[in-house]
């Protein structure tokens, strides 16, 4: 017994998995909340482009020096607004439009940062992530910015579900689609660049995707998928950053890697809609008797 | 247009009457057309079906009518009043595709979206709030399946639902677009009777319809629209072949049966 607490709270002795625990924590409950949109809007694409976009602005950032995160966050924003913006505009794919920008920004960070001779851990932790590398200056961001987010989603929690389901109607009620369609794109963004330190670029994509979609096999209300969500996230955290510190593997990987088994899981054991749970009869063609039925 | 009806646009109701009045509507999308100097009023507490083909500007009509897509050129008057001044006055349903029915909402969560535009931002819904959702689920008949999830639910419920919710609007004037599209003949009947009995209690109604359903011959009035306003008169007068023909074009066969016509479809389900 006391042998497994050990091993349990070795890891967290030192100052550096503690802080990771603190930014795993925050970025679960950010990457759900936006998640759950990202997963019921088939947003995942855009997740993706924006972790890569906010490239630009870290190069950028490094090389005058400034702010990584700062950088980060607008190069995503920008990218975020010039995607709706085409993608209510143009004549043009969202699709087609994403995949320009996204690549664009990526290339031009890429071109800035191979002018510099020095390439520094402290710039690759942001394409692989570095969780065990983030600073209390990063977890502060990362908490400025995670509270942020909550409280918008909170407050306009009715608006943006109204907006996501219907969005015609929604405007029909006097609700501004246009400044919702912006500004959750705007929230992927930024949600994006709280998962960067965690988990990389490259990996991003997994934590808005991965626990929501998982929570959306297990539960079926927005708030529950968030919630539930945050959770999946924080757990696959958790193990992960276990994994890392005992297999000495890297951590955002092992992070995503568990956060896809729990996936796994939820597909083939979830009660409701496992693959292999059977299917209750009173679940299936749940239309039962009652006078306006039989149509289509 | 407008000069070819001259009996029917003096006959309609003077300004205090008249719930909607739209008048010399032009408007479309990136150049492409989709009304003509369409000019009507609709009197209150009267329900008005607008029939028309697919691709024949009732969406767009409806829509303009809200507030929603601004007209080319025209006016449009809600109560005699500005639509940005009488919103809250206004319930609508719009096409069932443009809900997304795999969203995990529940049946009383949507018909509660309903009260949103009264809500405001920031402002939770209150217990007077759950009664008006409460009621428009009863008057509905979708009170036993208020907690299940809209993507469980049959065609006919989900029609239902978007009229449960146009209701918790507590709208004066309600604009329905394609509210019985799909449905069986039965069904339409009972949607069209209490759409009577919201008529009865002095609401006005635009009902959106691109098949001559079983239920055209309810309306108080018919629009026949084909991009342009066709006919504007009470259904026994719009219903002859030649007017349904010019509406229709090819969409329709008119086969004359004894003194009724019977339309028949191409082209959609």
């Amino acid at each position: 017994m006391i042998e497994i607490w050990n091993w349990l709270s070795e890891p967290f002795q030192y100052e550096f998995m503690q802080r990771a625990l603190l930014a795993v924590l925050m970025v679960s409950a950010v990457s759900a909340v936006i998640g759950a949109f990202v997963v019921l809007k088939g947003l995942a694409f855009i997740g993706d482009a924006l972790a890569h976009a906010s490239f630009a602005g870290v190069a950028v950032a490094f090389v005058l020096g400034g702010s990584i995160y700062l950088g980060a966050m607008i190069a995503a924003v920008a990218t975020a607004l010039a995607i709706g913006f085409v993608g209510r505009r143009a004549r043009l794919s969202l699709d087609t439009a994403i995949g320009i920008l996204f690549v664009g920004a990526f290339a031009l960070g890429i071109v800035i940062v191979s002018r510099q001779s020095n390439y520094t851990v402290d710039l690759f932790s942001f394409v692989f992530g570095n969780v065990l590398g983030v600073g209390w200056g990063d977890l502060l961001l990362i908490g400025i910015m995670t509270l942020a987010i909550i409280a918008i989603i909170v407050a306009f929690y009715k608006e943006f579900l109204f907006y996501a389901y219907d969005p015609e109607m929604a405007a029909a009620s006097g609700i501004p689609v246009a400044a919702m369609h912006y500004g959750l794109l705007a929230l992927v963004a930024v949600a994006a660049v709280v998962a960067l330190k965690a988990v990389g670029i490259v990996l991003v994509v997994a934590m808005l995707v991965t626990p929501a979609a998982t929570a959306g096999l297990l539960v079926r209300r927005l708030h529950q998928i968030m919630l539930v969500g945050a959770l999946i996230g924080f757990v696959s955290s958790v193990i992960g950053l276990y994994v890392s510190y005992y297999a000495s593997v890297a951590s955002g990987a092992s992070i995503v890697l568990v956060a896809t088994c729990l996936f796994g899981l939820a597909l083939l054991f979830s009660p409701r809609r496992g693959l292999l749970v059977p299917r209750r009869p009173d679940l299936v063609g749940a239309h039962d008797g009652e006078t306006m039925a039989s149509e289509r | 247009m407008a000069k070819l009806f001259p009996s029917q646009r003096t006959a309609a109701a003077s300004d205090d009457e008249a719930a909607i009045r739209v008048e010399g509507i032009w408007a479309g999308y990136d150049g492409h057309t989709a009304l003509e100097d369409v000019g009507f009023a609709v009197t209150k507490g009267s329900i008005v079906g607008l029939i028309g083909p697919n691709g024949s500007g009732k969406s767009t009509l409806i829509k303009v009518i809200l507030g929603m897509h601004r007209p080319w050129q025209g006016r449009v008057r809600v109560l005699g009043r500005e639509i940005a001044t009488v919103r809250r006055l206004l319930g609508y349903t719009p096409q069932i595709e443009t809900v997304d029915w795999q969203f995990p909402v529940t049946v009383s969560e949507v018909v509660m979206t309903g009260r949103y535009g009264r809500l405001g931002p920031l402002r939770r819904p209150t217990g007077a709030d759950r009664a008006v959702v409460e009621s428009c689920l009863q008057r509905l008949q979708l009170t036993e399946v208020a907690d299940r999830q809209i993507s469980d639910l049959s065609g006919g419920q989900q029609r239902r639902v978007l009229v449960a919710r146009a209701l918790a609007q507590e709208p004066q004037v309600l604009l329905l677009d394609e509210p019985m599209a799909g449905l069986d003949a039965a069904i339409q009947h009972e949607l069209m009777a209490l759409f009577e009995g919201l008529r009865d209690e002095g609401k006005t109604l635009l009902v959106a319809t691109h098949d001559l359903s079983c239920v055209s011959g309810c309306f108080d009035r018919v629009l026949l629209l084909n991009k342009r306003m066709v006919a504007y008169d009470d259904p026994a007068k719009v219903f002859t072949a030649e007017l349904l023909n010019e509406a229709f074009k090819s969409h329709l066969i008119l086969l004359p049966v004894e003194r009724a016509f019977y339309g028949e479809h191409h082209g959609h389900d």
